[in-house]
């Protein structure tokens, strides 16, 4: 039973919250994908940047959780969102949307967004150095919930921090909010038309500008919420983001690109399938271990890749969908 | 008079004019480089423009796959860091520590374990061959991949923890180091091929996206197999194929290295002009331009486009291993996106995408620049320090030194972002011939 729990909060825990993190990021791609047509390279550097921004709101503002009670990096995640929003609708504005009016290849704008992401990287980097830094600071700290498991012989107890917790309950907001807004709002289901056929849409009286301002300002508010929550639950780190640029992509296409609710599915499943591989399945067979044979000798270790190497699982499920079913689980719209 | 036997303004060849542009561009690189030598010594002069030799070899590679085919390739970092490992292996001097114990015979037989075990596999997807159920046959084949994979990588690892215990790492096989950037040149192309077989049939996107990860996947094999390349730990000094700064002085030596890596470019420059204008060439750019035409006309558009991907990634690979090879230090840790991707580039589409010339004059520019910029940045830097401390009683913060060098990433990017909105075609455009 202890070897359960261990995989519940190695396994079940863990890659919900890095599902969760990578399905939100994933949302804000594929919708990109969706009205613009190209692959938003800067999105990682943007969650950054919405962690960046709640680091400064939280030196600035130190004590102002402890009036709510919550954590103060939650309680600046709003702020955070509108700036992050405001970014994004700008680096639209100054940068692809000249591109946009030139009519260039998709590619071109890929292109575009490396420029910008590498922007990114580098003012964040020049201000907030190049280690990383807890986002909890003047004397908060993270809860840490020990729920003890009421069976006979079980030691070890499921382990849940506060962060997590936080994660869990914005993830659930987040796609039900989008869900609504997709499916019930004028906005939304303009979004979809236009996303289904620009040109249609165009004919049909939608002002396709508002459509791009509107997707920019929701991609840019999850992606800080994506970049907190990850910022959170470990620390805030300004280099990830070629890192996490290829997880969000693979779980946008496993999804099917253009497709949200497919997007928040292949979030989870690259997310848990990073946590099984690099999860050592040696401690689930120690138990029945008694019951192999002489010759077969248990090795210590049998994950499937070590750690170090997590980024291969992300790349082997993009490699795997792309020569299996290109178009993505659900079928996505844009091929 | 019907239109046919009019004149028309775009199928006339182009009058060959004098080339004004390109010989202005090249006085003023060529000043540069005069400058660079009076006031920074001959010697470290030299070695700026070894490096930039070899950045040219890397623009080569992205020239043809951007360019030529307006493939978009972001990890060219991943292929000069195979390039960079083949110059490695193949020059190191020979581990007699490894290669003395039964450590080789081990690896050989995980190896061959490993070889067996893919057979298995490979059988197993088959099966249906013999009557077997489909759905039956994928279980079948997906767990027995798991099992033996499990099974293999276990052996693999007690080894490889052996080699690394008892020998520190395999070492390398004392050849000349232009075996290594030939085989890394022949492995690169095999990686693109690999990438390129998945993505170049998909949306351009793809495989940005998927050249990005296996660029980043490549670091980190080479970075942590600490039995094969010695990880952070790095292997130094790698061998030069020609006479080291030992026997003849730093200038001399880099002069002669610069001379191998000029004969380089000067053969793949002329064999891409060659194939630029021909037919090949002109079948490569009409896919480029337009695909569905190309298509009509019946020609095999994926294979094309595999074709160029990877003669670009063999480039790529070639370049890295000399670049490696004359920094004389293989570190996996030294590969950065920025340096090795970004770099290159901006060299691409500054000097002119589809132009070799203007790739040449783009890598040479850029590169100067890049190296130029360091101390000027942290020139920038302590003064923004010195201003802050006198005027606001500013503390700065510790590593100012390392973040002053994150402004040159802003810089770069800004760069890519202002080329494609001005000068979409290069400084130095690719001049596309009318025949009439």
């Amino acid at each position: 039973m202890n070897e359960l729990v261990f995989f519940i909060n190695n396994v079940v825990i863990a890659g919900s919250v890095t599902g969760s993190i990578y399905a939100i990021g994933a949302i804000g791609v594929t919708l990109i994908f969706s009205i613009m047509r190209f692959a938003h390279f800067a999105h990682a550097d943007m969650m950054t940047f919405g962690a960046f921004m709640v680091l400064l709101l939280t030196m600035a503002f130190p004590g102002a959780g402890a009036v709510v009670g919550l954590p103060t990096p939650v309680i600046m995640l709003p702020l955070a969102m509108v700036l992050t929003a405001l970014l994004a609708v700008g680096i639209d504005k100054v940068f692809y949307k000249p591109l946009r009016a030139h009519g260039v290849k998709p590619i071109v704008m890929v292109i575009g967004s490396l420029g910008v992401t590498l922007m990114l990287q580098g003012l964040i980097r020049l201000f907030a150095g190049t280690s990383g830094q807890s986002l909890y600071m003047a004397g908060e700290r993270k809860e840490i919930y020990r729920l003890a498991l009421p069976f006979e012989g079980v030691r070890a107890p499921i382990v849940i921090t506060e962060p997590q917790v936080i994660l869990f309950v914005l993830t659930i907001a987040c796609v039900v909010g989008l869900h609504l807004f997709l499916s019930r709002s004028r906005l939304g289901k303009a979004m979809r038309a236009m996303s289904d056929n620009p040109d249609l849409a165009r004919a049909s009286g939608i002002n396709t500008n508002a459509i791009v301002a509107v997707t920019w300002v929701i991609a840019g508010g999850l992606a800080a919420i994506a970049g907190t929550l990850l910022a959170l639950d470990v620390t805030f780190k300004p280099d990830l983001s070629f890192f996490l640029l290829l997880p969000i992509f693979a779980a946008a296409i496993v999804g099917g690109v253009g497709h949200p609710y497919g997007a928040i599915a292949g979030g989870f499943v690259v997310g848990f399938a990073e946590t099984l591989a690099v999860f050592n399945w040696a401690v689930l067979l120690r138990p029945i271990a008694h019951h192999f044979p002489e010759w077969l000798e248990l090795p210590r270790n049998l994950a499937f890749v070590g750690t170090e190497y997590k980024i291969v699982v992300p790349f082997f499920i993009l490699v795997a969908i792309l020569v299996w079913r290109p178009t993505g689980i659900f079928k996505g719209k844009v091929i | 008079m019907s239109t046919q036997d009019k004149q028309r303004e775009d199928l006339v060849a182009t009058p060959s004019r004098f080339p004004l542009r390109e010989v202005v561009l090249f006085t003023a690189l060529l000043a540069a480089i005069l400058g660079i030598y009076a006031m920074m010594g001959a010697a470290y002069s030299t070695r700026m423009l070894v490096e930039a030799a070899c950045y040219a070899i890397l623009a080569l590679g992205l020239t043809i796959q951007w360019g030529y085919a307006g493939q978009f390739n972001a990890g060219v970092m991943g292929f000069v860091a195979l390039g960079g490992y083949c110059a490695m292996a193949f020059s190191v001097p020979v581990n007699g520590a490894f290669w003395d114990s039964e450590l080789p015979g081990e690896l050989a037989r995980v190896l061959l374990y490993g070889a067996a075990a893919a057979v298995l596999v490979y059988g197993a997807t088959k099966l249906d061959r013999l009557g077997v159920p489909k759905t039956l046959r994928t279980v079948i084949a997906v767990v027995l991949a798991v099992v033996l994979y499990l099974v293999v990588i276990s052996l693999l690892r007690g080894v490889t923890g052996e080699i690394q215990s008892r020998a520190g790492f395999i070492g390398g096989l004392g050849l000349p180091a232009w075996t290594g950037w030939i085989v890394g040149g022949a492995l690169a192309g095999a990686v693109g091929y690999f990438i390129g077989h998945i993505c170049l049939g998909l949306r351009s996107d793809y495989l940005a996206i998927a050249t990005l990860g296996i660029a980043e996947i490549i670091k980190a094999f080479l970075k942590n197999s600490d039995w094969l390349t010695r990880g952070t730990a790095t292997v130094s000094p790698l061998p030069w194929p020609t006479p080291g700064p030992a026997e003849l002085g730093f200038t001399l030596s880099r002069a002669i290295y610069l001379s191998i890596t000029a004969v380089i470019i000067a053969v793949i420059f002329f064999l891409l002009h060659r194939a630029y204008h021909a037919p090949w060439g002109r079948m490569i750019r009409a896919i480029r331009d337009n695909e569905v035409s190309a298509a009509a006309m019946g020609k095999d558009i994926n294979r094309r486009r595999l074709e160029i991907f990877v003669l670009g990634c063999i480039l790529m690979g070639i370049g890295g291993g000399v670049l490696t090879t004359f920094n004389s230090l293989f570190d996996p840790d030294g590969y950065l996106p920025l340096n090795h991707t970004f770099l290159v580039l901006v060299m691409v589409i500054l000097g002119g995408p589809g132009n070799n010339l203007g790739t040449l004059f783009g890598a040479v520019a850029v590169y100067l620049i890049w190296i130029m910029s360091e101390p000027l940045a942290l020139a920038l830097m302590s003064l923004a320090v010195h201003v802050g401390d006198l005027w606001f009683a500013w503390e700065p913060p510790r590593n100012i030194e390392s973040r002053a060098l994150q402004a040159r990433v802003f810089v770069i990017g800004l760069l890519i972002t202002l080329v494609l909105r001005f000068a979409p075609k290069g400084l130095l455009p690719e001049k596309v011939k009318h025949h009439g």
